[in-house]
């Protein structure tokens, strides 16, 4: 399980900027970012080293985010890495609410699922034969 | 009838300036005819407008003998003080007048209320009815972050903290920060101003790490100006841990204090010593009995400088049957609605914006500021209401969001029978003000 920074970013020019930069000044580092635009709005979903000081500090630029459980499951980076994966997902009946991928080094993958237990899926998967990424 | 009402007057001021508030009602009364009386005969005899306005509708002011026969005389409404601006409505020569206020005029030609020796201390009796409903006097340390100046919140708030005898603290409106650290330092325990600058004063403590619970020692608030739904009063109570009391006023008839809460928080005492209310329908100018909804209409019992008669408040309320659990005799009137000139008209629907209030405040999912757009979209209204999350909202799916959009929006259908657009916007995104809150945008006289 990892933890993500949930930010509530509304559709106007020069937000994103503003949430990279007040992180940037926290001296977090970020290792993934990807945005749910919707005509409104968007999520904006960041996997960083510190998310316990992006949170505050991204409240502190008067932003509004969130700390979300997650899980990050490592998958060999090759065609079929991710279907096999989504297969087990629902041979084991875990719903997924959404998810995403980044490429490491080594030959691996890590995606990042967001299920509505985090606890109970991370026990399968790894029962499954998966090994579970931790971010630090 | 005259000698009756005096000695009633003179039997009171040998007491307690609050004993007046448990005197039996037909001795307020009496009061009333008096005054009302002495207030039309003041106007015609005085004011070039009245003497006019009486001949045209051949209403005699002398015939008055009762507070009925009052219906007979036609109404005073904001435009006619207007077109009297700045001294035409005075009924006293310039050496009698001590101060001058002044509507904020946002909506046009500002109303002037003058002010003498006599009327400003009735008006510092009627604000410390406030401080008196709180149980407040001498010890209590008001803090005043209503505007000073033209605006009559400021220093009608003033007047009646020094006259129920607090500690009133002068802090006039603006740099929150240091209203906060005050509040703290000096231990205020009234707080007058808007409600919605008493949210953010509260919010900002909050953020700067404070615990108002804790580290304030406000006992009560007087809030008015703006009208506020019972969601944002008990959302106020639950921050700063006190008690909210609604205080109702305006220029034209004199300034906040016509109408106060007490402690059992079920409508606002008017002061009926001072003012004479009635309530009509708005289209036809007809008296409505009491529980029945209309616009408030006040006549000024003993005002001298600026006294009014039949004056159109443009405000909606009822005056409440019965009497307050509180002991005091002084008629209720309900909370506002709002006023008629707020009243939103959206495809042909009759909505106060206090009633979207009511209904967003039962979603603990968004915080308490909102903004209400209209725009038009070809012939048809479209309103957008937008809402803050509050910290403690999940919003990690676009699901979410939409299922507490939807869910606004339907119980907003069900209690307005209009539909509203909800619109989640980023925290701290709609602005904060320091007197009276902006909550609509009109922008359909706009092109689109």
């Amino acid at each position: 399980m990892i933890e993500q920074v949930t930010v509530f970013l509304e559709n106007d020019k020069g937000r994103l900027s503003a949430l990279t930069r007040a992180l940037a000044n926290a001296d977090v580092n970020m290792i993934a970012l990807t945005i749910a635009e919707t005509s409104d709005y968007g999520l904006v979903r960041i996997v960083c080293d510190k998310p316990a000081e992006a949170v505050a500090a991204l409240e502190a630029a008067g932003l509004r985010a969130i700390v979300t459980k997650v899980i990050a499951v490592v998958v060999p980076n090759r065609p079929g890495g991710l279907a096999e994966l989504l297969e087990t997902f629902d041979t084991l009946g875990l719903n997924i609410e959404y998810g995403y991928c980044f490429s490491v080094a080594d030959g691996e993958a890590i995606d990042v699922l967001k299920v509505a237990d985090v606890d109970v899926a991370s026990q399968a998967i790894e029962q499954a034969g998966y090994r579970l990424a931790t971010i630090s | 009838m005259q000698s009756d009402c005096s000695t009633t007057r003179e039997r009171h001021a040998m007491k307690k300036p609050q004993d007046i508030l448990t005197a039996p009602h037909e001795e307020l009364e009496a009061i009333q005819l008096e005054g009302v009386k002495k207030t039309i005969i003041n106007c015609y005899e005085n004011v070039p407008f009245y003497h006019n306005l009486y001949d045209e509708a051949g209403f005699d002011p002398y015939s008055v003998k009762s507070l009925a026969d009052l219906a007979k005389a036609p109404f005073t409404t904001k435009q006619d003080l207007r077109d009297n601006y700045p001294f035409k409505m005075f009924a006293v020569p310039n050496e009698d007048i001590r101060e001058i206020h002044m509507s904020s005029g946002t909506t046009g030609i500002a109303t002037v209320g003058g002010y003498t020796e006599h009327d400003l201390d009735i008006w510092g009796d009627c604000f410390a009815r406030g401080v008196w409903y709180a149980d407040g006097g001498p010890t209590d340390i008001m803090h005043v972050c209503y505007g000073y100046g033209l605006f009559t919140g400021g220093l009608g708030a003033h007047y009646g903290g020094v006259k129920a005898g607090c500690t009133t603290i002068p802090m006039s409106a603006g740099n929150t920060e240091r209203q906060i650290r005050v509040m703290r330092e000096m231990g205020s325990t009234i707080l007058c101003c808007t409600p919605s600058y008493a949210m953010h004063l509260a919010d900002t403590a909050i953020a700067m790490g404070i615990d108002p619970k804790k580290d304030f020692k406000l006992r009560a608030g007087i809030h008015g100006a703006e009208a506020f739904s019972d969601n944002f009063r008990r959302d106020l109570e639950k921050k700063l841990g006190y008690k909210v009391l609604d205080v109702y006023g305006l220029t034209e008839t004199m300034g906040p204090g016509v109408a106060i809460e007490c402690m059992e928080q079920n409508g606002l005492h008017l002061a009926e010593d001072h003012f004479y209310a009635e309530i009509i329908d708005p289209k036809t100018g007809e008296v409505l009995p009491d529980g029945e909804w209309g616009e408030l209409v006040i006549t000024t019992v003993d005002r001298e400088a600026t006294p009014v008669v039949r004056y159109r408040t443009r405000d909606i309320t009822r005056i409440l049957p019965g009497e307050c659990a509180c002991g005091r005799t002084h008629r209720r009137i309900d909370r506002l609605h709002g006023r008629t000139d707020d009243m939103l008209i959206i495809r042909g629907v009759n909505v106060f914006p206090s009633q979207i209030e009511d209904v967003m405040k039962t979603f603990d999912q968004v915080s308490s500021w909102y903004q209400i757009e209209l725009t038009r979209k070809g012939h048809l209204d479209v309103v957008t209401l937008k809402l803050e999350p509050n910290p403690d909202f999940d919003f990690d799916e676009v699901r979410a969001i939409e299922q507490l959009q939807h869910d606004i929006q339907a119980r907003l259908k069900s209690a307005l029978s209009v539909g509203i657009r909800v619109r989640i916007v980023e925290p701290r995104s709609i602005p904060r003000s320091e007197g009276k809150a902006v909550r609509v945008i009109d922008k359909r006289g706009d092109d689109q």
